[in-house]
């Protein structure tokens, strides 16, 4: 009896000690980033342009390339997501084989890791569609790679609308479109943009496929034709090639503020989905 | 008030005066109606459109390569020297399989201790406070945990265990970090799922907490777990940045967890910059494999999951 | 006094798969009057009820047999365009629904669906139709607030003028009260009272004392069948049916 209680005491232990452990990885990840780079990072190094590769100056040409490249990606994916789910969620009939191929497609989509994503986006849009690496290529690659996370937020979104808004709507005259456009969007906003800022996290810390559809320019992009260097991939490069550890360490601070914003801001966006209900 | 409705709907007349139904207003708005759910459909086309060019563009580039070389000779020959028209992906066939398992080694038994921690044992905040710090472990970039691996546990394995460092556990380390939420969210998921009355009944048999965690609830949460393993190994093998950055990229067989290694996915991005001709050929070719491999494990897990959960619903 | 009949359904037979939901059912509807439909849970009469408006298409394998007329429309016919009939046969469920935005934007949600865009012409609907559903004096201060703030009893009547907006000429109810507290039914049977000057109405109800305090006449439903239709205040007197005589006394299983 005293054995089966020391055993289970020290099973307990284990498990708290696990998750000590998780948690103490996130600490050390985050922690030492911010120790060794905090310093790094202050206005100029925002808002001046690098220089000499990257071995001088900031990186404001790389912040610029990362917001251009998420906002092309999400300008393409939202509304084809979204549209994904209010077909998927309304009009499809709930066993078709349609219906069961997208959804299958969106999971498959889900598991494609970034590298394939990006020979298939330097192959097609940059080789065939004759793009080049620029920040189009960039963006509709980084726009597949997205377009299930958004779908998938969107189906939840849509279908945690309460049922009897459509019956509502449609006895009081409302056609379907009416239906969905009026009454169901607006009611799955909050979860879909939980999707959409889950996918901004996503395209912040894209680095392979940006590689191979979007170059590594260091140059500043102006227009959707220009290639451009995001602030993963300059990362990439500069500890890659040792070009300068300390500018290193700075992006790679800037990217994990990002990162816990963007965590937080999706927390906040569930949090307020659950207390509306 | 009530009055000006009497006047109203005597106004109003009778249902249907013709008016409003006339055909061709009905039809137009039928019509808008019609386009817009076919609008829909084709947008929910593209991702199938997407997955089939994926799918397309890769194999095209790829297989003949593999068809001349043959595919046997492409997947096992330890040769790769793509300048002087030797394309055999062994070594990082060998390299790929070798990182996953040894970072599997490790972070699926952690992983699934947390797992049960979080949906069994922790205390509801603490539980919820783990599950955002998974997520947050989640969020992070690869590129950033190739940072981080590079400029602490390299270094760490270069001072401590001896050679440079760059090496196959450092590979292990890394991605075994970053494969830890899906195993965490998929098999917590998995665990919540099974039913209370499960548990309860085991409870009220005198069984101990613990013994119902390993012979009750493990058991019934089995598949989801499997799934979650499943789909581990899929991001692993699948992972590049952070890889490319500790492993030193050598194409040599690994002979011990210190040496150099290579994946199929940190040959493809070191070598695309400057490939041409068969070479580039030759990373279509280890694209293709990484591909079929990858979509053939998401099918088999999605299409089982799909049947299961179909068997539950009857 | 009988008035014009408004409804009429005829042989009115309905499949779900393979299961027949509604057997013949034969039915009159008065214009400007209540009518009652009440009979033991899963008797088929709230199905009958979205027969009016053709709710019931929204199921997927539902198949429906007969023909229903609304003066002398029949609406069921191909040339008929569900749209229009849902405008002027309106409909209140059993759970009142008020839609996630303010309780103007719910009332104003039907006219304009329906195109009217005239901010001043929708000012006017909505005041009429609060009004006419008793609730302006509760809220008119406040119609820019949410609609989900309202009590059960208030949303409920929210929704009657919501239905009351988009001018109806038949109003269906769905077990309206059944999950108000005794004040806000009570409140609600005196709004169906004021109604029926202006509209048809017809009302699926649990509550047998309901059905006989506002009805004028009552349908009895039992297994899909239509068993005993009459005026109220005979069908509860003078059942002629035995089954029927059997569920209004309680001697049912």
């Amino acid at each position: 009896m005293l054995q089966t209680k020391l055993k289970e005491k020290m099973i307990t232990v284990l498990f708290w000690l696990s998750a000590l452990i998780i948690v103490g990885i996130l600490i050390a990840v985050i922690g030492y980033i911010f120790v060794k780079g905090l310093a790094h990072v202050n206005l100029d190094f925002i808002l001046e342009a690098p220089k000499r590769a990257g071995k001088e100056g900031g990186i404001s040409t790389t912040i610029i390339g990362t917001l251009y490249l998420t906002a092309v990606s999400l300008f393409i994916a939202v509304p084809l997501g979204v549209a994904t789910a209010i077909y998927l969620e309304e009009y499809a009939r709930q066993k078709s084989r349609f219906a069961f191929i997208v959804n299958l497609t969106a999971e498959t989509l889900a598991g494609i890791p970034s590298i394939i994503y990006g020979l298939f986006g330097f192959v097609f849009f940059v080789i065939f569609m004759n793009m080049g690496w620029s920040i189009i290529s960039g963006g509709l690659t980084l726009a597949i790679m997205i377009l299930p996370t958004i779908t998938r937020t969107s189906q939840e979104a849509i279908l945690s609308v309460p049922g009897e808004y459509r019956e509502n709507s449609l006895a009081l005259g409302a056609s379907k479109w009416q239906t969905i456009s009026k009454i169901i969007i607006p009611a799955a906003v909050p979860g879909i943009l939980t999707g959409v800022i889950l996918s901004i996290g996503r395209a912040i810390g894209e680095t392979a496929a940006i590689i191979l559809t979007a170059g590594s320019s260091l140059g500043m992009p102006l227009s959707l034709a220009d290639p451009a260097r995001t602030m993963s991939v300059h990362l990439y490069i500069l500890a890659m090639e040792g070009l300068s550890m300390e500018r290193a360490f700075g992006t790679a601070v800037l990217i994990v503020v990002l990162v816990i914003i963007i965590n937080y801001l999706a927390n906040l966006s569930l949090r307020r989905l659950s207390h509306s209900r | 008030m009530i009055e000006n409705y009497v006047e109203d709907s005597k106004m109003m007349g009778r249902i249907f005066d013709g008016k409003e139904s006339k055909k061709g207003a009905k039809n137009i708005r039928f019509n808008a109606e019609y386009m817009i759910e076919k609008l829909l459909m084709l947008c929910a086309g593209i991702s199938i459109l997407a997955i089939v060019l994926i799918a397309l563009f890769i194999l095209v580039r790829g297989v003949p390569l593999i068809a001349k070389t043959g595919l046997n000779d492409f997947l096992f020959n330890l040769k790769w020297d793509p300048t002087r028209g030797s394309f055999g992906i062994g070594t990082m066939f060998i390299g790929s399989l070798v990182v996953t398992l040894a970072s599997m080694l490790w972070s699926v038994p952690l992983g699934l201790l947390t797992a049960v921690f979080m949906a069994e044992i922790a205390p509801p905040s603490v539980g919820n406070f783990m599950a955002r710090m998974v997520e947050l472990l989640a969020g992070i970039p690869s590129v950033v945990y190739g940072f981080f691996g590079l400029v602490v546990i390299v270094p760490l394995i270069r001072e401590y265990l001896g050679g440079n460092g760059m090496s196959v556990l450092a590979g292990a380390l890394i991605l075994g970090i970053m494969i830890l939420p899906t195993l965490i969210n998929i098999s917590r998921d998995a665990i919540i799922a099974v039913p209370r009355e499960y548990k309860e009944g085991s409870l009220a048999l005198g069984a101990t907490h613990y013994q119902t965690i390993r012979r009750v609830i493990m058991p019934a949460a089995r598949s989801g777990i499997i799934t979650a393993i499943v789909l581990g190994m899929g991001r692993a093998i699948g992972e590049t940045m952070a890889v490319v950055m500790v492993t030193g990229n050598s194409t040599i067989i690994p002979d011990g967890p210190l040496t150099p290694v290579r994946t199929m996915t940190s040959n493809i991005v070191l070598e695309m910059g400057y490939a041409a001709g068969d070479h580039q050929a030759a990373l279509f070719a280890t694209g293709t494999v990484l591909f079929i491999f990858i979509v053939v494990l998401n099918l088999i897990v999605n299409i089982s999951a799909k049947a299961g959960s179909q068997n539950a619903a009857n | 006094m009988t008035n014009r009949i408004k409804i009429k359904s005829k042989d009115i037979n309905l499949f779900y798969r393979d299961f027949q939901a509604l057997y013949n059912i034969n039915m009159d509807v008065e214009e400007n009057r209540v009518t009652a439909l009440i009979g033991p849970s899963g008797c088929g009469k709230s199905t009958f009820l979205r027969i009016l408006n053709r709710l019931n298409e929204l199921i997927e394998g539902t198949r429906i047999d007969g023909q229903v007329f609304m003066d002398d429309y029949a609406i069921y016919d191909k040339e008929i365009n569900v749209v229009d009939l849902r405008k002027k046969v309106g409909m209140v469920f059993q759970k009142p629904s008020v839609f996630p935005m303010s309780i103007y934007e719910n009332v104003a949600y039907g006219p304009k669906i329906h195109g009217i865009k005239d901010r001043r012409r929708l000012d006017e609907i909505v005041e009429k139709s609060l009004k006419a559903a008793n609730l302006w004096q509760e809220v008119s201060d406040r119609l820019n607030s949410s609609a989900a703030r309202l009590s059960g009893g208030q949303q409920q009547r929210l929704v009657i003028a919501r239905v009351l907006a988009v001018e109806p000429q038949v109003i269906l109810m769905d077990e309206p009260a059944s999950a108000l507290d005794p004040i806000s039914t009570s409140k609600l049977e005196d709004l169906i009272a004021e109604l029926k000057n202006n509209y048809t109405i017809v009302i699926v109800t649990h509550n047998m004392q309901q059905a006989a305090r506002v009805s004028d006449y009552t349908g009895f439903f039992l297994n899909g069948k239509l068993v005993e239709f009459n005026r109220t205040d005979e069908l509860f007197v003078n059942p002629r049916d035995k089954r029927t005589e059997d569920y209004i006394t309680g001697r049912f299983g």
